[in-house]
């Protein structure tokens, strides 16, 4: 098992060399990186300062080495708008990011999988029908619209939430910055949540009841049902052991879908995250911002991608035993 | 086999008029049609049939497993005295892998492959009696090796895809006798297996089932397999039971035309070199059958009294019956 | 739950083509139909603006800006009424709503049109050639639909800068990735199977067997990704231009309308956000209806 998260993990590594190399060509190299990373604002002598700072006069190999040692020490340029490191500006803004994401996939699990198994269950009754159907509903509509038609219902007609901003933060471990430990925090979290939540909801249920009906038509359910055990045991314990483990990949590879998909909620609900940070800094022009937020999220995707191989191998034995020989 | 104090005693299921339909949008399949037969204490009933002619439907039916769109439509299944129709669901869940248990054709996919053998085994037990989990644990290992498995400690720790074809069969038996049922029905247990470990896997149930004096319902397609195993056999031909008797009797001079074809096509080693005996024709499709015997079409002996069904008669030897107009040996009364 | 069904054979059915047995099936389920019904509706919206449109939303002749804000049924100027209500500029929204259409459409319809031969072609010369090609055309698309096209999107529009052209061009490079990999999947089944030995042992020419004998049998999955991905696209420029980084206000999108009316959305002018926003979830829902049963009846594992 050790050897196995070595070795992902090494691959890991070489996957974020490669990205970091694609940024970096497409910033410097076909870019204009003078564009890019200096303030167009600047006049002749300040120019001059930051690009034999930055290294731009250098031949491009030598700029992807301080590029590269500049991004281990945490240093991706300064942004134009704010004038402070970019990277800070993201790390400042991930909690709020991060917040929104778990929110919204622990409503997708917590709502999508006990529907989808009924759905499975039961694939021709009303019930199941309906849940279908709405679940079509779930992917079509498109985000921005839902958030729209959230605050529209929520915020102006009932009055029962607010309709954008983030609620008051409190630290969680003294570190990190949350706002779902208040009342006040929770009523601002709700719409951007669920409105995030919608489509992972939709597409878990359709993958719940599809794995759900597939493995009722399994000999092995037969079989314990042929062993007297309850309908219970039969669906809780031997249909839902088999159909957690594709569905627990799905759920870890969307939350990189999710902080994505972020960008947009957060727009719509003003609320504090990365990706609002990213549309107003392409509005702004602040390059180093964007740039910053890009290695950020490749970096953050190929973790995600390596937990979750890790753990989908921890969960189906017939890969840990395989993998453990190998 | 069975001793004569034995037989006068109560058997263990009664089967009468059994009739399992499934109501599909293409039409009705009368999948078991008016099958009877009754099982004694300990005996072995060989079920012999080609695929479709509903053998392993009416295993399933006796399990209470036929699920929709089929459903049992009539007739009576009587085991240890109490009739299972008159049962609700909790009820016959009691009565399954309990009072009576069932063995799959592939070993490979009865096993749950993401739960470990002793979860799968414990999980048997804990489901019928009110036991400790360690004392059912001990259980399991004791059956473990009851069906020859080494080192059952380790074994009861693994998945089944680490055990071979052969050992998760017998795992799939273990777990059958693990609450001393009355019956198993073994649903062509050996056919997924390779042919050396078929005659082990044969072996096994044959001596646990005679130890315990459990009752055996062998469904098979192969009619040697049944030769040297059960006492009595029912052949059966699209739903219908057409012949039953003691296997000596049905082996050595069967009544059913059919029967007579099912023998002649086993290849037999004095007749080399010469051409393989078939039954002409193919097996009826048992969606909206015609009425009549479903075997005249293939007949050689069929006549226009055959488009009526004919009923089960007594006919050859002692306790030996037949559904046909023109059977091979003599009817009775 | 189900036991195994007994071994019954069908009786044999009048014979039908399999175009005509796809179409029987797909008429078969009434969600679908109603999902097509919709689709066709929707099409026929945009194609005939100009003709149903009470007022041409962009001939700023017509427009009043007394007009602007108006609830949904206001009585209009010259007769006839604001049936949706009109924007801030004093855009009957009905008309702007067909006129949205068309260019949602059109725009959803030529990226992905541009996106299917580009992905078509790379994923069955990939499946085709093998190899090294294949290795590396394949780990581009993996690492390119590992991640989500919105920010893909966004990012090749903050690198190329907005306009109709760079937003169709993100809108392929997004896209493509898709029809690759199923072509492939596809084409990677098909090319083991014996025709394809036949026509490889006939000498017939790479192109040939590619295009005459492959493509035609990878057709069926593509035709279900293809009108999936027509919905997709549509919506992503619609979150493009909700983002103000999608097309320019010269060619309004129901995405734009959306837009411009959020700013209402808190002082109760619903209207102006709202039924752009219906005529956009119409459009999608009809389109992934059609697509789902599309996918069961042309799936084979699913045929009887």
């Amino acid at each position: 098992m050790l050897v196995f998260i070595i070795r992902r993990s090494m691959q890991s590594v070489v996957v974020l060399l490669v990205m970091s190399l694609l940024v970096f060509v497409g910033v410097y190299a076909v870019g204009n990186p003078i564009d890019i990373l200096i303030n167009p604002q600047a006049d002749q002598a300040e120019r001059a300062q930051a690009i034999a700072s930055l290294g731009l006069d250098k031949p491009l190999y030598a700029q992807y080495f301080t590029f590269l040692s500049g991004a281990l020490h945490g240093d991706l340029g300064k942004s134009f708008v704010h004038a402070t490191s970019a990277l800070g500006l993201i790390l400042e803004r991930m909690p709020a990011t991060m917040e929104l994401a778990i929110s919204a996939t622990l409503i997708a699990v917590v709502l999508g999988i006990p529907l989808g198994l009924l759905a499975g269950l039961k694939p021709n009754g009303a019930t199941g029908r309906s849940i279908m159907a709405g679940s079509i509903l779930g992917f079509s509509l498109p985000t921005f619209w839902v958030g729209l038609m959230l605050i529209m219902v929520f915020a102006v007609e009932l009055h029962w939430l607010p309709s954008n901003g983030r609620g008051p933060t409190t630290l969680l471990f003294g570190l990190i910055p949350v706002s779902f430990m208040s009342w006040d925090g929770l009523k601002h979290l709700v719409l951007p949540a669920t409105n995030l939540a919608l489509f992972n909801l939709a597409l878990l249920i359709r993958l719940t009841r599809a794995g759900t009906h597939e493995a009722l038509l399994q000999d092995y359910v037969k079989f314990a049902r042929a062993k007297g055990l309850t309908n219970s045991r039969v669906i809780g314990v031997h249909v839902l052991r088999n159909i957690l483990i594709p569905i627990v990949t799905v759920i870890g590879l969307q939350f990189g879908a999710l902080i994505g998909f972020a960008i947009v909620t957060e727009s719509v609900f003003a609320w504090p995250g990365m990706g609002k940070l990213l549309i107003d800094s392409i509005n702004f022009l602040d390059r180093p911002v964007i740039v910053a937020y890009l290695l950020v999220v490749v970096f953050l995707f190929i973790l995600i991608n390596l937990v979750v191989d890790i753990l989908y191998s921890a969960l189906d034995p017939r890969v840990r035993i395989t993998e453990s020989k190998g | 086999m069975i001793d004569a104090a034995e037989a006068i005693t109560e058997p263990v299921l009664e089967v009468d008029g059994l009739r399992t339909h499934f109501f599909t949008k293409a039409g009705v399949v009368k999948a078991v049609d008016d099958v009877s037969f009754t099982v004694g204490r300990g005996e072995v009933l060989g079920l012999v049939g080609e695929s479709g002619s509903g053998k392993s439907m009416t295993g399933y039916s006796l399990m209470g497993l036929i699920d929709p769109p089929g459903r049992i439509v009539s007739g009576s299944i009587i085991l240890d005295g109490i009739e299972q129709r008159t049962l609700n669901a909790e009820q016959q869940r009691r009565m399954r892998g309990n009072r009576i248990a069932m063995i799959f054709q592939d070993p490979m996919m009865t096993l749950n492959p993401v739960l470990r053998i002793d979860v799968q085994m414990i999980e048997a037990i804990l489901a019928h009696k009110q036991v400790t989990p360690a004392s059912a644990r001990l259980r399991a290992r004791e059956a473990l090796s009851k069906v020859g498995i080494a080192s059952p400690d380790e074994r009861l720790l693994a998945y089944p895809h680490q055990f071979s074809g052969g050992m998760r069969q017998r795992v799939a038996i273990a777990i059958a006798m693990l609450n001393r049922p009355d019956l198993i029905i073994a649903d062509e247990p050996t056919t997924a297996l390779d042919v050396t470990i078929q005659g082990q896997i044969l072996y096994e149930i044959q001596k646990l089932t005679r130890e315990t004096g459990t009752a055996l319902i062998w469904i098979t397609h192969d009619l040697s397999v049944i030769a040297g195993l059960a006492d009595r056999v029912c052949v059966m031909y699209a739903g219908r039971i057409v012949e039953q008797g003691s296997c000596e009797e049905v082996l050595a001079n069967p009544a059913h035309p059919y029967t007579r074809g099912l023998l002649d096509s086993v290849p037999a080693n004095n007749e080399r070199g010469q051409r393989l005996k078939q039954i002409p024709g193919m097996t009826p499709s048992l969606l909206d059958l015609p009425p009549g015997c479903p075997f005249r079409e293939r007949c050689s002996r069929a006549t226009e009294a055959c488009e009526v069904s004919p009923e089960m008669r007594p006919a050859g030897g002692a306790g030996q019956s037949v559904r046909c107009f023109h059977p091979l040996v003599p009817v009775h009364g | 739950m189900a036991s195994p069904l007994p071994v019954a054979s069908a009786p044999a059915r009048s014979v039908q083509t399999p175009a005509q047995r796809v179409v029987a099936d797909f008429l078969a389920n009434p969600v679908a139909v109603f999902g097509l019904v919709l689709l066709v509706l929707v099409v026929l919206a945009a194609l005939f603006a100009p003709l149903i449109s009470p007022q041409n939303p962009y001939d700023l002749a017509q427009l009043d800006v007394m007009d602007s804000r108006l609830p949904p049924g206001s009585p209009a100027p010259n007769g006839g009424h604001f049936w949706l209500g009109t924007d801030d500029q004093g855009r009957d929204m009905l008309s702007a709503i067909f006129y949205g259409l068309r260019i949602s459409l059109a725009v959803g319809v030529i990226s992905t049109v541009c996106a299917l031969v580009i992905g078509l072609t790379m994923g069955l010369t990939a499946a085709y050639v093998g190899g090294k090609f294949e290795t590396l055309v394949m780990r581009i698309v993996d690492i390119q639909l590992s991640f989500p096209a919105i920010l893909i999107a966004l990012i090749l529009i903050a690198v190329l800068g907005q306009g109709t052209g760079k937003v169709i061009t993100a809108l392929v490079t997004v896209q493509w990735a898709y029809y690759a990999r199923t072509v492939r999947s596809a084409a990677l089944v098909e090319k083991r199977r014996e025709y394809m030995e036949a026509a490889r042992c006939l000498a017939l020419s790479p192109s040939r067997i590619v295009f005459r004998h492959l493509l035609p049998n990878c057709l069926p999955p593509m035709i279900v990704v293809a009108t999936v991905q027509v919905a997709a696209a549509i919506a992503l420029e619609a979150t493009l231009s909700f983002l103000g980084l999608g097309l320019p206000i010269t060619e309004p999108s129901l995405g734009l309308l959306i837009a411009n009316g959020y700013q209402y959305l808190l002082s109760g002018k619903y209207w102006i956000s709202f039924f752009p926003g219906i005529a956009l979830l119409l459009t999608i829902v009809s389109i992934n209806l059609v697509a789902d049963q599309l996918r069961d009846v042309l799936n084979p594992r699913l045929q009887k």
